[in-house]
Order: structure tokens, then sequence, then C-alpha cells
């Protein structure tokens, strides 16, 4: 066993200086950068991957809403109202307000910085998603919507002062002095050198969880890091417990070069019929008028969901193991002049819609919980702000279709002008001292006998899909606490690694490390909200329970994670 | 079904090696998920670079696939061998890795 230090590994630490660190370069993370700068701020915008190209924003495919009133006419308190229907009881209404406030400001701005909004009659187009009351939801044709905002904001980017931008930087620990965060601590993947960052404040804006699942819609790189980020630095997570999972994931045949949830337009547009293994219609067995069910000929997300598993654990599954999707009763033509060349794209994929049906089964969306924060996108560590997907408790316990990017640009923005505004009343409060214990976790690192750290990472993925995925027992989830325990006892206390530049041993376990905290938070969460509610559906607790209208805060200390309740934030003359 | 992955490897200023890896598939799967498998069932020390796995969205999975600069996450598996090897004009980094951050989004 030896040292990375007898290895001769540069462990020359590499520092850097600014006012305003932001750790994810998505949606969220390159906005922050961009309003931090306009502000006036140094700031260092850090991604793990290539800038602008990791995250969820450049995956998605359909929709941004807000109450633009372009075509119909609209008001933010619409949005708002529709958005806490959706989230059953748990949003944070101030945070909630904000999102739909704030949401038409900053599309029409991407608007002026030429994203390419579809338009009709020189108005930008809305379409009408389930659960608005009406046509809200601007994008970009065809299928383009988050490629179209993650370039414009990469265009932006290049063209104003102020920041530095630092692709291949894996921050792992916040740097905490005195409660306050004064910088992070990082690992350059390309030249595995250790990086410091003094920065007078930081944002973490690095999405959602979903990577967790097996199955996923995302990125590989949102495993939850920036979650484990804020709990060990003492800030608290929110109703971690609701995850939610989009219905129609393609499953079958296998489909590159496109966003697994791209089905959703097609439905839009062209209806599509949700078949079994017997080739029969059975959305219908599961509308009957209850909870689940908005009574409309489209299920929503959560009953979809359920409909589709139920239907393949009675044997009635397709071949893959989900549901099959039929466009073939629609014309030929009509579905080119809907979807122009992605008909190619599938064609390159050996998927001709006018004659097969696909198979799809649900898959892991979006991560309604995540960092707690106010107003300001703070959270309660001095110093340490949240933005984007990483923020819970704006979509409660369901998300309405259509917010995710409009929150990412929205929380960006104010999470970027607030940390402007602190890092211009402040000084740098960097301490070499508060980045030791991250060091010498690096420095630990050691090509040792270790387990296949990747397989670890796929059975933890097997672990949450069954057992913590949209459907939840007492049982599963307390196996699924088990498990976890078990793979933290596999992966050993210090890091493995097996090279000294871009090794992937190395970011596996720290990946690791990140990813099972995050999954023992949800899962804790899951089992100790007994009753069903959104994103989170206890088959052993089928129903909602009023006692539970609360949200369930994690923290983290004495290596431990502690739960509590509090009740939702009320609306903003309130608070 | 089996592809044969055979895979320039080594570091910057190492002599290149190449090694061959078996790898069980379905038909359509993409190259990126013969890696990724192999990761887990094999040699969980090869280097490559993805970032969105299916979508082509992050453009990072760029290597030379039988000889041709193109994405890993586009060209499928076949029966028989596939060469990968690093970009030819790119600062190699480790195995499949090479520098490609824009020059201002260095360190």
């Amino acid at each position: 066993m030896r040292s990375a230090a007898e290895k001769n590994i540069t462990l020359d630490t590499t520092h850097i200086e600014s006012d305003v660190l932001v750790i994810g370069a998505g949606g969220a993370g390159m906005y922050a950068a961009l309003e931090a700068a306009r502000a006036g701020a140094s700031v260092v915008l850090a991604d793990r991957s290539l800038i602008g190209r990791g995250g969820a924003t450049v995956m998605a495919q359909m929709t941004v809403a807000a109450a633009l009133g372009e075509q119909t006419p609209d008001r933010w308190e619409h949005h708002l109202s529709d958005t806490l229907v959706a989230g059953r009881g748990l949003c944070d209404e101030r945070l909630a307000a904000l999102l739909c406030e704030d949401g038409p400001r900053r599309l029409r701005e991407m608007d002026d910085w030429k994203v390419g909004w579809a338009r009709e009659g020189g108005r930008i187009k809305q379409a009408h998603a389930p659960g608005h009351d009406r046509p809200r939801c601007a994008y970009v044709d065809f299928l383009s919507t988050g490629p179209a905002v993650s370039r414009t904001l990469r265009s932006r980017l290049n063209v104003v002062d102020g920041v530095r931008r630092i692709g291949e930087l894996l921050i792992f620990d916040i740097a905490v002095h005195n409660g306050e965060a004064c910088g992070a601590t990082a690992l350059h993947l390309t030249t595995g050198r250790p990086v410091t960052i003094a920065a007078k404040v930081v944002i973490i804006a690095t999405g959602g969880l979903t990577g967790l699942y097996r199955r996923n819609s995302a990125s590989c790189n949102m495993g939850g890091d920036g979650y484990a980020l804020a709990l060990r630095a003492g800030a608290e997570l929110i109703d971690m417990e609701f995850v939610q999972f989009f219905p129609i994931g393609h499953l079958a045949p296998r489909l590159v070069g496109m966003d697994p949830i791209m089905w959703d337009p097609f439905r839009y547009k062209l209806g599509g019929k949700l078949l079994n293994a017997d080739m029969r219609e059975f959305e219908e067995d599961y509308t009957t008028p209850d909870s689940r069910s908005d009574g409309r000929y489209v299920l929503t997300r959560d009953l979809a969901t359920y409909a589709i598993t139920k239907e393949v654990e009675a044997g009635r599954g397709s071949p893959a193991g989900g549901a099959y999707l039929s466009f073939q009763h629609v014309p030929e033509a009509e579905i080119r002049s809907a979807f122009g060349p992605v008909v190619d794209r599938l064609a390159a994929n050996g998927i001709d819609l006018a004659r097969q049906p696909i198979e799809v089964a649900p898959i892991a969306h979006y991560h309604m919980g995540g960092i707690r924060v106010a107003e300001t996108m703070q959270t309660r560590v001095p110093g340490l702000y949240a933005c984007g997907e990483a923020v819970g408790g704006a979509n409660g316990a369901n998300r309405l279709s259509g917010n995710a990017i409009t929150e990412a640009l929205v929380f960006g923005a104010c999470a970027g002008r607030a940390a402007a505004q602190s890092a211009s009343q402040g000084l740098l409060s960097w301490r070499p001292e508060a980045a030791h214990s991250a060091l010498d976790l690096l420095r630990s690192a050691k090509d040792r006998d270790a387990p296949n750290l990747a397989a670890v990472v796929v059975e933890l993925k097997k672990v949450m899909s069954e057992m913590v995925g949209p459907f939840r027992t007492g049982e599963n989830l307390r196996a699924a606490a088990q498990a976890i325990e078990r793979l933290k006892a596999e992966i050993g206390e210090l890091p493995v690694s097996s090279a000294e530049k871009f090794d992937p041993v190395l970011i596996d376990w720290l990946d690791l490390r990140n990813m099972l905290l995050v999954a023992q938070s949800v899962t804790l969460s899951a089992l100790a909200r007994t009753e069903s509610r959104g994103g989170h559906q206890r088959e052993d607790y089928p129903m909602s329970d009023d006692n539970w209208t609360v949200n369930q805060i994690a923290g983290f200390s004495s290596e431990k994670i502690h739960l509590g309740r509090s009740i939702p934030s009320g609306d903003r003359t309130v608070a | 079904m089996k592809a044969t992955l055979t895979i320039q490897r080594g570091a910057l200023g190492e002599i290149p090696r190449v090694e061959s890896f078996d790898v069980g598939f379905e038909p359509g799967q993409s190259v990126l998920d013969g890696l990724r498998a192999l990761r887990s069932q094999a040699d969980p020390t090869l280097a490559f670079r993805f970032s969105c796995i299916n979508a082509n969205a992050c453009k990072e999975c760029m290597m030379l696939i039988d000889g041709k600069v193109d994405y890993a996450c586009t060209v499928r598996l076949k029966e028989g061998v596939t060469t990968l090897a690093p970009l030819p004009k790119k600062t190699l980094v480790r195995d499949l890795v090479t520098e490609i951050a824009p020059p201002d989004e260095r360190l």
C-alpha cells in the first residue's frame, strides 16, 4: 500500500481567491455567476464537468413555465396558485412566489439574449402543460429548450467580465471557519492537484440527486453532491423524501442521442396510447375519481407511474419491463409536421412511430427536496447559499411541469445578486486551517485493496431504485437503510486511488462518500413520513394525512442525520 | 452478443499499451454503455469522459472509434473488435481522456 505522497503525486496545492464561488455550471450556476458579476463581484464558476455541459438544464427538452401572458392573459399569481396546488400543501410559499413573480423577467431577459423561444405571429408561443390553468410554457423547437438555454448562458459568460470559469474541478468540501463558509476544497481532475478556493460567499448550484437511481434523466454528475456539501458544512436539508418520477421515460429499444423523457411533448402534441402486454389501453383502469387523478384523459405523473408499475407487477408489462407507448394511430404526415428533424433522429435509432410502439417506464426525473434556504437563497450557514434544483421547498411534494428551468434561472439570479451584495460588505475570512481536514482526506488516498467502486455505485443505484423508488414500504426502506450502512462500511473511511491524473477510482470514492450520505437522508426521511403525498407514496400508508402537512428538516452532526419537522413557510407578508 | 473493445491506455509520457476486454451487449447499446459496463464489471481504473450518458448534449465522450473521431454515446456496439483510442490532436491526459476544455476554462 503506497500513499499518494509516496507515489510522488504532486501535492502542491493551487490556491484561488474570489468574491463569489459558484459550484456547478448548469442553468442555475451560470445565471448566478452572470448576476453576481453584473453586480460587480469577482466570480469563480466551477464545474466538475465542462462549463455549461453537465447538469440537468442541458438535458431538458421541453417547457419553461412563466406568466408571460403573450397569447393568453395571465398573471404570476395564477401560476403561483397552480404551483401551490401541485405541491400538495408543502410548498415554501415565499420561494414559490419568487419563482412565479420573477419568472417572466428572466424569460424576457433570455429572449433579449436570443435564446429563441418558439413564436407565433410575433408572440412567444406558450404550451398548455398538465397542472397549469392556461397555456404558460415557453419552449425552443424542436425539443431544444435545454441546449438553447445552456448555449445562451454560455455565450453570455463569454462576453462578460469578472467570471473566471474552471471546469474539471470536483469540489468535495466547503471550508467553514467560526461557523461561516469561507471557501472550498477541490480536486482538479485532469492534473490531480488539490485546489483551495477562498471566497466571501459560496453558492451551491449542483442540481438534484436523480443520479442515485439506475434509470434517470440527468447527467452522470447528479448524485446529490451539493446536498452532502451543505450538510457537512452545517446547513439543513428539507423534504428529501420527495423524488419526482417521470412515468414514460424511454425504456426500449435502446435510444441514443435523445433525452429519455422526450415522449412527453409527443403526447402533448399527438396523443399516444399507453398499452400493456395484451396491447390493451389501461390508463382508464386507474382513473377512478380519487386524489391521484385530475380526471382528464392524460394521467398526472404520479398516477401514470402507479398505473405502469401495477401493470408490470401484475405480469402485464412489456418485454423490457414497462408499458408500450403507441403512435400507430397517428398519420405519418402529422408526426412529421409536429417533430420535423426529430423523426430522422428516431429513424437513426431504428424507430418508426407510424409502424411500431416503443417501451416506456418510470424514470427518476427531479428532486423536490433540497437545501433549506431563506428568500435570499442563503442557508443557515452565513456565507453559504444555494440555487436551482439544489434548493428544496419551492415545489413542495410535487413539481408542476415547466417549473424546473424557471427555478434555475430565478433562483440563480437571486442567489447571484444576494451573494454579490453580501460580498461587497465583507472581507475574505479564509483561514488555511479551514481546508486542512479536506486536504488531509485527499492526501490519505491510497492504492489499496478495495471493492470495485464502480460496481458499488451500480449496487447503490439498484438499492435506491428497488427500495426507495416511487412506491415504498417500511420494510423496504429499512432494508435500504441497512444496505446503505453496509456499502458505507465497504468503501471505508479513507479514499482509494489508482492514478495521478484523471483517476476514476478516486472520483468514485469521493462521489460515493457523498451519494451514500444523501441516499441515507432520502431513505430515513421516507421511512419517517408515514403517509402518501405527491412524489412520496407509501404502500403501507396509502392515504395522505393532515398531520403530515409539515416539512421534514434534516441536519447532520456527530456523523449522524437528525430529522425534525417544521410548518411550511407561509406567504411573504407573514414570513 | 459479445463485443471486444481494444483500448489504447496509459498516461501522457508513458508508452501506450493496448488492452482488450470482452463485454456482453444487447443490440442498440452504445460504445459508452460498453465502457461503463466494463468499469463496473472488469476494470474500474479505465478513464474516459462523459456527462450526459444518452442525450449527445454534453459532447464530452468524443474519442477515436475504429480510427474515426466520433461520440461513444452514439456509436453502437457491434460483434467483433472495436478499437478505441484517445483523440489524436488533443493533449493526452490518461487512457481515453484528452485535454478538451477550452483554454480559458482550465485551471
